[in-house]
């Protein structure tokens, strides 16, 4: 599935009140694809939609849509809709007028806006409440209603900024089913913003990963859970073990005073490096010569599994076990070669930093 | 038994601030001119009705109010616009502006602008009593749109840019009816404050533009008429016949949403 | 809608604000201290100082009417925070109503009851050969009229902080044994500080300014500030550089007066939170 390039971003830089939102971004966003910009708070994943969207400008750099300049194009010359935050219905429009609120500006005959907006109801499953006054919907109605007013205009492009945030739980996971369910049905290329790294990672055929704006990495969401580049990554995606170590030659590393084998190439000889070893990949066997040996510390039975902390010469291990293990007990960790996952050094300052920011809401 | 002193002590200041407008509704009925009552009678509202001077003051007063509110109306909501997307600090400096009018004493507010008018050799009349009087309205209005501005979600108005509006489409579209609520609350303010005053009328006023509360301060000076109280019984009925109108559309509104809402659960 | 652009719509209106409010108290400074010919003089200043006496008497006067609306509208902004939520609304109309009615109207009523010989008070009193009292022209009357007058803007910014108080304040102040004392000692008043604050001010201002009430009510002898600057600018002639030196000395006593009271009111507000 090699689509074109929809829309490409090139060394966008965004400065807002002498602070750098964005610092160079380089993307290419290709056609039909469900694409995540994920990232913590003030990572500038919002900017980035903003940028597309034309509600910013960015101080350097350049926007092309389908091959054309557009940094000055504004918002209502562009075939891209948003679903905005907090959706950002208008609250003295019922759910008809607010849906058929494009198709009206364009001068579209009454029968066909009736219509569309009829299949558009449809879509989104809110058969008969055409009515309806918006702010007596639920979070969920309201959501779809965004979404319903935001794809009657047939935009090439959908740009969500964090849709699902102000749902409970269990409604974001259905909607997240029903959100993928509509984009394969349309076909319209989907930009989701979202610092729930579980939303990114079961939706999007590509996540990009952002912090301090700048793109960490780009990938599937395999190969950014199982490939993370640098330790934000890893740490951002899931749980993981990250350790200081030394690339011996290609394949050969050591870390946790032994000598593995491993799948990577391509380092320096002797370079220090960082491992990323996810905690479900390890193994709890007896001690032996080719493990590494500790003491079971603590151990959270999590619902699915056991998780479970191996202290061993000053450094806790995090693993993750179906099997119960007592606290207590002298063990030895294992793991095969494709589970260990080796890191440049130099990607990893500010890690620390940006993750004490995360909790923070609210960006520009 | 609290609660018998506090409705005692309701009724009390109650009576306090109603009973000089009863007496004034009870007096213009009566068939004398003094304090003595000596029958009843509708004799006063007929010669008010044929007084001149205070029909026309009237017919000012309402042309004034009218042409001051509307230019205060559009001048403050569009002030008020500009002030919400401010910065912080430019937005409290341009606040405190506005307050200057509120805060400052009526009579400082007149003779400042009657040394204006007269420095500049403007003789007074409407033309120096509409700006006068748009003056002290157009805070009011900047005050009373402000705050709708702030509870519009921040994104309403880049959806409608999404949507296909441009700028100008936008706020009529959407801004306005958003903040419409407050805009026609500022303009009623700017209507009651406009007829109400009397002291900053008092020193921009020419002898064309005799408002209604002008010729009362000048027949009040003269001896006691009946008239005053026939007017004053007719204002006050007016007043409450708006506001018995204005509350039933407003409970009307209110039992429409409730309705909604019991609907939906 | 966060538009730079849409930020020039404010343009007119500051333009409006610069040309007929600064501009104009601006001229009253320069008015103050300059004579017919437009030089410098402290003549004006000197002249205004001599009434003295009357801007004294303005400001206690007013401050007397302050503290007695106070002391009425607390109680009833209380009690109309307490009561049921339609009742509020009837209130609410009720104390705004007379605001509606011309105050030059309802002070002429005041005339009418109060007048020493044909009033209705005493025609009242008399029914019970008490009286005559002479109330009509003297300072209890100005009093009165600024009490009447000004009461409303006393009682809504009251009424509207203690609405706003959280009745589980009060509880936890009685669960933490409070008893009704403390609770308006440490809860209440404390809370409703913004409410006397901004009441204060919209009757101290408009009472310490007046001329009608006192012309209509305080007769010959009781004239006010506001009466001076009247005589020197309509009703004797028009001398506004005398005027706009007694103006400016009323602003700057409504300013300092305005101060102390805000300098006591973080002073108590600090005591009781102690």
């Amino acid at each position: 599935m090699e689509n074109s390039v929809i829309v490409k971003l090139e060394d966008i830089v965004v400065v807002y009140d002498d602070e750098m939102v964005l610092k160079k971004i380089n993307l290419d966003i290709k056609d039909k694809e469900f694409i995540t910009l994920l990232g913590p708070s003030g990572c500038g994943k919002t900017t980035t939609l903003r940028i597309i969207g034309g509600f910013a400008k960015p101080t350097s750099g350049n926007v092309f849509f389908d091959g054309k300049l557009i940094n000055d194009i504004p918002p209502y010359k562009r075939h891209v809709n948003t679903v905005f935050q907090k959706y950002a219905l208008f609250p003295h429009l019922n759910v008809f007028e607010n849906i058929a609120f494009g198709l009206k500006l364009k001068k579209t005959p009454e029968k066909e806006i009736r219509n569309r907006v009829h299949e558009m109801l449809e879509l989104v499953n809110l058969e008969g409440y055409a009515s309806r006054n918006v702010d007596l919907l639920s979070g969920g109605q309201q959501q779809r209603v965004a979404i319903a007013r935001a794809l009657i205009n047939k935009p090439r492009m959908l740009l969500l900024d964090e849709p699902l945030g102000a749902l409970d739980l269990q409604l974001r996971k259905e909607m997240q089913i029903e959100l993928k369910k509509i984009q394969q049905q349309t076909g319209i290329t989907f930009i989701y913003v979202t610092h729930d790294q579980e939303e990114a990672l079961s939706m999007s055929d590509r996540v990009v990963v952002m912090n301090g704006g700048v793109i960490n990495q780009i990938g599937s969401p395999e190969d950014i859970y199982n490939e993370p580049e640098n330790a934000f990554v890893a740490k951002f995606i899931g749980e993981s073990n990250i350790i200081d170590g030394i690339m011996h030659e290609d394949y050969l590393v050591e870390f946790a005073g032994q000598k593995f084998v491993c799948v990577d190439k391509g380092f320096a000889k002797m370079e220090p490096i960082e491992v990323v070893i996810r905690p479900e990949d390890i193994r709890i066997t007896e001690p032996g010569d080719d493990t590494i040996d500790g003491t079971v510390e603590n151990v959270v039975f999590k619902g699915v599994h056991f998780e479970i902390s191996v202290a061993s010469y000053g450094k806790t291990w995090l693993i993750h076990s179906t099997q119960y293990t007592a606290p207590g007990t002298f063990v030895g960790l294992t793991f095969t070669p494709n589970d260990i996952h080796i890191m440049h050094k130099s990607n990893t300052k500010n890690v620390m930093k940006s993750l004490v920011d995360e909790g923070e809401e609210n960006e520009q | 038994m609290k609660k018998f002193f506090s409705g005692c002590y309701v009724a009390l200041v109650l009576l306090f601030m109603y009973l000089p407008i009863f007496v004034l509704i009870a007096f213009s009925f009566n068939e004398g001119r003094g304090r003595v009552w000596s029958g009843f009678s509708f004799k006063w509202y007929g010669e008010l009705f044929q007084d001149k001077a205070i029909l026309g003051a009237l017919g000012n007063t309402l042309i004034i109010a009218f042409i001051a509110s509307l230019f205060a109306t559009i001048l403050g909501t569009a002030a008020a616009i500009g002030i919400h997307n401010m910065r912080k600090n430019t937005r409290s400096l341009v606040k405190n502006v506005n307050s200057l009018p509120l805060i400052s004493p009526e009579i400082v507010m007149g003779i400042s602008l009657m040394i204006l008018f007269s420095s500049l050799h403007i003789t007074r009349g409407f033309f120096t009593m509409i700006i006068a009087h748009i003056t002290f309205c157009v805070p009011a209005v900047v005050l009373s749109v402000l705050p709708k501005l702030g509870q519009i979600n921040r994104h309403i108005y880049e959806a409608a840019l999404d949507l296909g509006c441009n700028e100008v489409q936008a706020f009529f579209k959407v801004i306005l009816p958003e903040i419409m609520p407050g805009v026609i609350s500022g303009f009623l303010m700017a209507l009651t404050y406009s007829i109400d005053d009397f002291v900053i009328s008092y020193f921009t006023s020419g002898p064309s533009s005799q408002t209604l509360p002008l010729i009362i301060y000048t027949i009040t000076k003269k001896p006691m008429t009946p008239k005053l109280n026939a007017l004053s019984t007719l204002m006050f009925v007016v007043v409450l016949v708006i506001l018995f109108v204005s509350n039933m559309n407003g409970d009307g509104a209110s039992c429409k949403k409730s309705k909604k809402k019991a609907k939906k659960a | 809608m966060n538009n730079k652009k849409l930020r020039w719509l404010a343009l007119p209106y500051l333009t409006w604000m610069v040309l007929f409010t600064i501009i104009p108290l601006a001229l009253i400074v320069v008015f103050a201290f300059t004579t017919r010919d437009g030089n410098f003089t402290f003549d004006n200043i000197q002249h205004a100082a001599k009434y003295l006496p009357v801007l004294v008497k303005s400001v206690w006067l007013a401050a007397l009417a302050t503290v007695i609306s106070l002391v009425i509208a607390y109680p009833l902004a209380y009690i109309m925070s307490n009561m049921r939520l339609n009742y509020q609304n009837t209130m609410m109309t009720l104390v705004m109503l007379p605001m509606w009615m011309s105050f030059l109207l309802r002070t002429y009523a005041w005339m009418s009851i109060l007048e020493t010989n044909s009033g209705l008070l005493n025609s009242f009193l008399g029914l019970f050969n008490l009286g005559p009292v002479h109330i009509m022209n003297t300072q209890a009357a100005v009093v009165l009229g600024m009490v009447y007058n000004y009461i409303p803007y006393m009682i809504l910014p009251l009424y509207t902080i203690m609405v706003k108080i959280d009745r589980r304040l009060i509880e936890a102040a009685q669960d933490l044994g409070c008893n009704t004392y403390h609770v308006f000692r440490k809860v209440i008043i404390p809370l409703s500080f913004p409410g006397i604050t901004s009441g204060v001010t919209m009757t101290f201002v408009p009472a310490v300014s007046t001329f009608v009430i006192s012309q209509m009510l305080g007769g010959a002898k009781n004239y006010l500030i506001g009466d001076l600057i009247d005589q020197n600018f309509v009703s004797g002639g028009y001398n506004p550089h005398y005027g706009s030196a007694i103006s400016l000395l009323l602003m700057v006593v409504v300013f300092i007066c305005m101060g102390i009271f805000n300098q006591f009111d973080n002073e108590e507000m600090e005591e009781t939170l102690k």
